[in-house]
């Protein structure tokens, strides 16, 4: 169990930037969740802190040692690749054991840690196996075993579960989370999946294009995203933007509801809107748009829970409105959230 | 879209006859002419054929020679194998660093592969010969000889065997090193990456992931290697012609002595069909092996 620390660290490749002077620092036990779109470094940055890539520039310092020069092995990290990289010619038993092997641990205590690991994952029933054998869970099952067995200090997991069926990930999420707890274990995760950042992450590190945007609880970087990439690029559908002459202003679909039924009777804002189609989803309603004037017309959604029965029907105008407190504001040309009077500056700021 | 069946049953013969017929008129023909042969008293003056049953058979492993050929094909098959095997890997893997010119180098290497193998043989006859070999005048411009030690290469048994076995691994090492450097790439990153952080030093990287890896593909190259040194005549045609007295004889090239220089067809034949055997259990593990790697 240690803190993981990047100091400043960049890294480029032959013409790109992969990851530009990123800070970050994951707690002792923390799960830590690198987000972003494909192709923002979030691979790149974990190849560095397991050593597999050496940074241009800045440290990694782990459990307050710099490791920055240090091969792999020396770090005490385990990592599980989105791939898995189980070694195709070992069995089950002969994977989870490799680690150990590889620190020399005798034979009685890596058969009893072995054991302890594949009992972990319910997978004792499948050592003898060889990796081809076994279906994609199964898998992901022995690489974390894998992973855990020789108890390291912390835990590197690179998108694990975007090789799972979406019923199956959901199960794998919900363990993923119980033996992290268990353990104790620090651990990096990388996605690009913002349900699965939210579902599992303690803190979420939203990464783009080599930068990191924000860094905060599931909480934080839903409710106040630092700028407008974050705001984007968390939720679904993503927050509605509406650009008033230097400022943005943005608001989470759900927050965007029909005036009469708005549970905030004072403080709130009303924005008069044109509707033009309405999708329904099951457990909510998927209103389409336009803001009528004094906005400027903008292209708008409303997320309403099925169980508010206000008629909106297309073409119709319809007064909408948004608490105060939810309303999120940008700075137009730099994209960066406006502090608001009262909130945290910690919170809108992107370096922890 | 009618009789569109038919035009396939008749297509299916139509492809499939270039390959049969030259299976059949290249490979076949001679074989089975060689089997008949082997049971006549044929040679090259023959004008009466008599089937003559397993006599030429007989005779062939009452003689000396034919041990000696046996036993050599067999040495120099087996230890060009390790030399190519063991070269091949320490090659394969330099090759896959990163470096420039690495095309080039690349094709350096595949070249003894392409150029004929009697050309290459006739450029060792002469690194070889007896006055002029380049590798005892620079051993001894290098004080590696001594002013009364002078190797005569093709003429000595055990240095001529080295000399035949070194130019078999000359011209086997390019083809195994680049089967086992395709058997390299395509080892994904990952599993390399898995290795360097569960601890694995340099060794046991190299011994317990590597080599497993590529060893269905590797043992590809070896067969392949033991298919071409094992019929193979024309290095120790070109090189020593099977001397000095017959101690460097393979199999092949006796047979090609004895049929075609001897005019004893009938005999020439028997000796060929003793590769044969050897050739088949090749070819058994031959499927075995490229069923198995197919599975993984
Ligand atoms: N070895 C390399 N050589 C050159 N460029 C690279 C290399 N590895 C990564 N890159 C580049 O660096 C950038 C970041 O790549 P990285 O793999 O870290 O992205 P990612 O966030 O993990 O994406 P994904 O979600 O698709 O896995 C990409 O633009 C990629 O093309
Ligand atoms: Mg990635």
């Amino acid at each position: 169990m240690a803190i993981v620390e990047a100091r400043n660290i960049s890294k480029k490749f032959a013409e790109v930037t992969a990851v530009e002077q990123i800070n970050l620092t994951a707690e002792e036990g923390e799960f830590l969740v690198l987000l972003g779109p494909s192709g923002c470094g979030k691979t790149t940055l974990m190849r560095m802190i397991a050593g597999l890539e050496q940074p241009s520039a800045g440290r990694i310092v782990i459990g307050g040692r710099d490791v920055t020069d240090l091969p792999p092995r020396t770090r005490n990290i385990a990592m599980v690749f989105q791939s898995y990289a189980l070694y195709p010619h070992m069995t089950v038993a002969g994977n989870i054991a490799f680690p150990l092997r590889a620190r020399g641990t005798s034979k009685v205590e890596t058969a009893e840690r072995v054991t302890w690991a594949a009992r972990m994952f319910d997978i004792e029933r499948l050592l003898d196996r060889k990796p081809r054998q076994l279906s994609g869970g199964e898998r992901q099952r022995v690489a974390l075993a894998r992973a855990v067995v020789r108890k390291p200090e912390v835990f590197l997991l690179d998108e694990p579960l975007s090789n799972l069926d979406a019923k199956l990930r959901h199960s794998a999420r919900d363990e993923l989370k119980q033996f992290q707890r268990n353990l104790g274990t620090t651990t990096l995760y990388v996605t690009h999946d913002q349900v699965e950042a939210m579902g599992l992450g303690d803190r979420i590190a939203v990464l783009n294009q080599g930068l990191v945007h924000q860094i905060g609880t599931p909480q934080q970087v839903y409710d106040r995203p630092a700028d407008i990439f974050v705001a984007t690029f968390i939720g679904s559908p993503p927050m509605n933007l509406v650009e008033l002459d230097d400022v943005v202003l943005g608001f989470r679909p759900e927050s965007f509801l029909p005036e009469e039924v708005h549970p905030a009777q004072d403080g709130r804002s009303r924005l008069p809107f044109r509707i033009t189609r309405s999708e329904y989803l099951g457990a909510d309603r998927l209103v389409y748009g336009v803001l009528e004037p004094p906005y400027p017309p903008t292209h708008v959604i409303s997320k309403l829970p099925t169980n508010i029965r206000v008629e909106v029907n297309s073409g119709e105008r319809h007064d909408f409105a948004v608490r105060l407190a939810d309303l999120n504001r940008f700075d137009r040309a730099s994209g960066r959230r406006l502090a608001e009077d009262g909130e945290a500056a910690s919170a809108t700021s992107d370096l922890t | 879209m009618i009789g569109l069946k038919d035009d396939e049953t008749r297509l299916l013969p139509l492809m499939l006859a270039p390959a049969v017929s030259y299976i059949a008129l290249l490979i076949g023909f001679p074989f089975v002419l060689s089997i008949a042969y082997s049971m006549t008293n044929i040679s090259v003056g023959t004008t009466e054929l008599k089937f003559v049953g397993l006599d030429n058979f007989i005779s062939v492993v009452g003689s000396q020679t034919f041990w000696v050929a046996l036993k050599n094909t067999c040495i120099i098959t087996l230890v060009s194998q390790v030399f190519v095997v063991g070269l091949g890997n320490v090659l394969a893997g330099l090759l896959m660093a990163d470096f420039t010119g690495k095309w080039w180098v690349r094709l350096l290497i595949l070249l003894p592969w392409v150029a004929p193998i009697s050309l290459g043989s006739i450029g060792w006859l002469w690194i070889f010969d007896s006055i002029y070999s380049v590798i005892n005048w620079t051993a001894r411009a290098i004080g590696l000889l001594g002013p009364f030690d002078w190797p005569i290469w093709l003429g000595q048994p055990d240095l001529a065997m080295a000399s035949i076995i070194i130019v078999n691994v000359w011209r086997l090492l390019p083809l195994a090193t680049v089967i086992i450097l395709a058997g390299l790439s395509s080892i994904p990153q990952d599993i390399h990456d898995a290795a360097h952080v569960d601890g694995a030093g340099f060794w046991r990287h190299h011994f317990e992931i590597t080599m497993p890896l590529v060893l269905p593909i590797t043992l590809i190259a070896v067969l392949f290697g033991i298919v071409f040194t094992f019929t193979d005549m024309i290095v120790v045609f070109v090189l020593t012609r099977g001397g000095p007295y017959d101690t460097t004889q393979v199999l092949a090239s006796w047979a090609f002595f004895t049929g075609i220089q001897g005019g004893d067809l009938a005999e020439g034949a028997a000796i060929s069909l003793f590769l044969f055997p050897v050739l088949v259990a090749v070819a058994i593990l031959f499927l075995g092996v490229a069923r198995r790697t197919e599975v993984t």
